[in-house]
């Protein structure tokens, strides 16, 4: 088991390294000039030359990415060429809202799609059945920036149970994690469908209920353990995308998150920013799929003790 | 002993499917008593497998439905009782094993766990009571160690613990019933032997009745105490074994025992079941067995044929056995033996293939650097030679590297090291377009035609494109007539080459299947179980196949099985393999019947022979087949040899020569 967390540990760290690298020369490669943005294009080429030394840019490349490497080991991202503050700073002020929005989802999905997806399986060809799967095709089909709007116009405007947008407690969480909740669930209730459907087919499944034992145990204890082995890789996934920002959410509901400041960053051409954005992201991919890995493991025997491998 | 335990009355089980109802069991009847071994047998599909789940009411919903009938279990309608009821008899007065061991254990719970569930289902057991009640069952059922077992998942075990698992699982709730459903199919035949035995002992102490189903006649032969055979989803015919194996009266039942091959039919094609079992849709007006019965005559065609007695406990539903309507039938017309075609002759003696201590070795990798950590010496050192127009035989249990000696040879695995001379040139030097040149001189028979074949190819296509790599057979048209040709020479109508797999049954896609590997004239086919998944009246069909192809096209096959008795019936020289080597090879008639190895001796020993008359020992093999990783020092079979010696354990005992053609690696071979 250690030899694999290490193994998964030193492979993670190796990715991380690639994208930092590549977003760094892609960033520099893109046509636009920070410079310009910040002072606009009627400014003198002599202030830009300052502003271009004092931010370093005038330097090669592999001497800024040198100063990047070396700053990055200490944990320090810069500051941001736009408002000059530590990018540190910027993005504590953002993770915690990005990840209270990214788990709120998370357990909405959960909360809809388990219930939901397991009724269809179990009650397959039924009303229940499709009745299940109109909703979930429903929800795949409505995107967030519709449904967005939608659950505003409704909840906010016209009941005036939660407010339009900001984070300002928990009833303004409410709405986003809606949004993207519902998206989410639309997806893994069709897929706690299709695998438990599929589960409930194998041959453990028949000697369960040759045991005697009552449909709810040979459901929830022999078929859904097994069953949920493909869902957690979907839902890592997810859980990676969405701790990423969700982006089109957060500006419909002007949510603080990661994915607002990313989206700002890069339209600024603020490169420290979109790299430490773009470094997070591929970090939280990564952690939170050696995450999925363990949880893999902890669930099927048959991962775990395979080890090292 | 002359309770009636179970007794099943008219019993229907419809399925409802897109093509109409299928009468999967149709009115089947039947009473086991307590404490004796009933036996069903059958092809698959003949609804064998339905009659017991049935019993159970575990027929799959919803489209399949019990329709009517009697499942009287000391008298209790089991159809009658709820589900929450029915629970309660099933795992506990009836328990249930299945064919696949490897599918049937749940594989996130470990061993104890799914045992204990049936404890505390049917005894209410828990804790540590429980915990010693399972270590007691593991122990009942020959598992060494339970101790370390218990907390073990199912993919720790071998095939044959697995289904040892099951069995205790089973036990748990000591059953008044054990159905075993096709319980040894999965398994080796030394381990299959191991389980017999395990079945009849813990009949023998608690007293059960088992409901043994299997297509097997040898299965049969060894457990039974009475017999009842299935076909189309109905019983044709019922008796005790003694009656069944002496006089089996229905024309099917003795088809077959006709169809089986042996040794003493090697001069003759096998009889075979002409067409196909019909479709189970359709609304049966005479017998169901007319269409391929050569005793058939007008009444089995319009008279539903009834259960007729034919001595005390022996029953037959055939019209033949109705002494006034039999008397309308016209005499036969004289039956023969279908005569094989005499061999081509070829030059005897002319070695085509020679193999000299071929290696195959695949390396494990571990870690990060995925550094090489050791090997499978799944081949280790295996030399043979086959004839021209001869079949060689490569026999062996799962695991043995028997598959993996015909992929080495014909370079679909790289050999690690050795020779593959084929007419004189060495295979393993050959590289990319020589090879692939080559290749139109050996071809490969696969295990499961299901899926050897695209399933989105046409089979027109697929013969053909071995062709078209190989550059043979001209231009288009004229490939397209081989074709056709082929097709006609494996038994099926030229028409069919533009259907696709799914299409045919098991028996017509290996027809397929040869005639892919015979497109390119090819010279040596291998054969890997290509009969194994076939039933026995259909792999009659393909073994009369292979040797009519081999005498009239002076093919040579090596011929990869587990099947001791198509061995017998279909090859020259045989060569039994035991974990990447050879242990014994020879004629048939030399390894067969004076087997020297403790090996072969042992492995021909548990075969299980169709006369229960015959007194044949077995000898038991402990154990399971150790791992090609790290096969035991000195003779790799030393540790489940029954006459082992010290010298066994530290020397590898070089080949000897019992004759100039057989010979056996054993250091007492010549005692």
């Amino acid at each position: 088991m250690l030899s694999f967390l290490v193994s998964r540990l030193l492979s993670a760290a190796i990715v991380v390294l690639g994208v930092s690298c590549l977003v760094f020369l892609f960033i520099h490669i893109v046509p636009g000039d920070p410079v310009e943005v910040m002072l606009g294009e009627s400014a003198r080429p002599a202030d830009r030359e300052a502003l271009r030394q004092a931010l370093g840019l005038d330097q090669p490349l592999l001497t800024q990415m040198g100063h990047y490497y070396s700053n990055l080991f200490q944990l320090d991202l810069g500051t941001s060429l736009y408002s000059q503050r530590p990018i540190v700073e910027m993005l504590m002020e953002r993770i915690p809202a990005t990840a209270e929005l990214a788990f709120a989802a998370l357990v909405v999905a959960m909360v809809i799609a388990f219930p939901l997806g397991v009724l269809a399986a179990v009650r397959k060809g039924s009303r229940w059945d499709q009745g299940a799967m109109g909703l979930s095709l429903v929800g795949v089909s409505i995107p967030n920036f519709l449904m967005g709007p939608l659950l505003i116009l409704l909840f906010s405007l016209w009941l005036g149970w939660f407010p339009v947008s900001g984070r300002e407690g928990f009833a303004s969480l409410v709405l986003p994690a809606l949004t993207l909740g519902t998206a989410m669930a639309a997806i893994l209730s069709r897929m706690v469908r299709a695998t438990l459907l599929e589960t409930l087919h194998e041959d453990y499944i028949r000697t369960a209920r040759a045991k005697g034992l009552s449909e709810s145990v040979v459901v929830w204890r022999h078929a859904m353990r097994n069953a949920l082995l493909p869902v957690i890789t979907l839902l890592g996934l997810q859980l990676g995308t969405l701790l990423g920002g969700a982006v089109i959410t957060e500006v419909v509901f002007s949510w603080p998150g990661l994915g607002q400041l990313t989206i700002e960053a890069i339209q600024r051409r603020d490169y420290p920013v979109v790299q430490a954005c773009v470094l997070l992201i591929s970090f939280t991919y990564v952690v939170v799929n050696t995450l999925t890995d363990l949880v893999y493991g902890w669930l099927d025997p048959r991962v775990r003790l395979e080890g090292g491998r | 002993m002359t309770e009636t335990l179970l007794s099943v009355r008219d019993l229907k089980t419809w399925f409802s499917t897109g093509g109409g109802t299928v009468r999967a069991v149709d009115g089947i009847s039947f009473d086991i008593k307590r404490g004796e071994t009933f036996a069903l047998l059958g092809e698959s599909g003949c609804g064998k497998s339905m009659t017991s789940l049935s019993v159970m009411q575990l027929v799959p919903q919803p489209a399949g439905e019990i329709v009517s009938g009697q499942v009287l279990l000391q008298g209790e309608d089991l159809l009658q009782l709820p589900e929450a009821a029915m629970r309660d008899i099933r795992g506990d007065r009836i328990a249930m094993i299945f064919q696949e061991p490897m599918t049937s254990l749940n594989p996130v719970l470990t061993v104890g766990q799914q045992i204990g569930e049936s404890l505390k289902q049917h005894k209410g057991l828990k804790g540590a009571a429980a915990r010693a009640r399972i270590l007691e069952l593991l122990d009942a059922v020959g598992i060494p160690a339970p101790q370390s077992r218990i907390d073990e998942y199912p993919h720790q075990l071998s095939g044959g613990m697995k289904q040892r698992v099951m069995i205790a699982i089973a036990l748990a709730g000591e059953p008044d019933l054990l159905i075993a459903d096709e319980p040894t199919t999965a398994l080796d035949v030394t381990i299959q032997a191991q389980v017999l035995v395990l079945l009849r002992e813990l009949q023998r102490k608690t007293g059960m009745s088992i409901m043994l189903i299997t297509h097997d006649l040898g299965v049969v032969a060894e457990m039974a105490d009475r017999v009842a055979v299935m076909y189309a989803g109905q019983i044709v015919e019922e008796a005790s074994r003694a009656q069944f194996f002496a006089e089996p009266a229905h024309p099917y039942s003795r088809k077959l025992f006709e169809s089986l091959p042996s040794m003493e039919k090697r001069d003759r094609a096998l009889d075979i079941i002409r067409g196909s079992v019909p479709s189970l849709a359709t609304e049966f007006k005479g017998c169901r067995f007319e269409n391929r019965c050569d005793f058939a005559w007008p009444p089995c065609r319009d008279v539903i044929p009834q259960w007729h007695r034919c001595a005390e406990g022996h029953g037959v539903r055939c019209h033949l056995m109705d002494e006034a309507l039999a008397a309308t039938r016209p005499n036969d017309v004289a039956q023969e033996a279908d005569e094989l075609v005499a061999p081509r002759s070829v030059a005897v003696g002319n070695e085509l293939l020679v193999v000299n201590d071929l290696k195959v070795h695949f390396p494990i990798r571990k870690g990060l650097l995925k550094r090489v950590a050791g090997h499978v010496y799944a081949v280790d050192g295996v030399s043979l030679k086959i004839k021209q127009g001869q079949t060689l035989a490569l026999v062996g249990e799962s695991g043995c590297g028997k598959t993996t000696v015909g992929k080495g040879i014909i370079q679909l695995t790289r050999p690690t090291a050795g020779e593959v001379l084929f007419e004189g040139d060495d295979l393993n030097a050959l590289r990319g377009e020589r090879l692939r040149r080559r290749r139109k001189d050996f071809q490969l028979i696969f295990q499961d035609p299901f899926s050897s074949m695209n399933p989105r190819m046409m089979i027109g296509d697929i013969i053909e494109e071995g062709m078209v790599a190989q550059g043979v057979g001209g231009h288009r048209a004229q490939r397209r007539a081989r074709v056709a040709q082929l097709l006609a020479h494996v038994g099926l109508a030229a028409e069919m080459l533009d259907r696709y797999p799914h299409e045919f049954s098991g028996g017509q896609r290996q027809r397929i299947c040869i005639a892919r590997a015979l497109a390119v004239d090819p010279k040596l086919i291998v054969c890997d179980e290509p009969t194994s998944a076939l039933d026995v009246s259909v792999q009659a069909q393909i073994l009369n196949l292979l040797k009519e192809l081999q005498n009239e096209l002076g093919l040579s096959y090596l011929f990869i099985t587990h099947n001791i008795s198509v061995v017998a019936y279909l090859a020259h020289e045989v060569a039994v393999m035991y974990l990447g080597r050879i242990v014994e090879r020879g004629t048939i008639g030399e390894v067969l019947d004076h087997p020297r190895h403790p090996y072969t001796q042992a492995l021909l020993s548990a075969v299980p022979t169709i006369d229960p008359a015959s007194q044949q020992e077995i000898v038991h093999l402990e154990g399971d087949l150790p791992s090609p990783i790290n096969p035991p020092g000195g003779c790799h079979f030393h540790p489940r040899c029954p006459a082992a010696q010290p010298v066994c354990k530290t020397d590898y005992p070089a080949p000897l020569a019992v004759t100039h053609t057989h010979r056996v690696s054993c250091h007492f071979a010549q005692t």
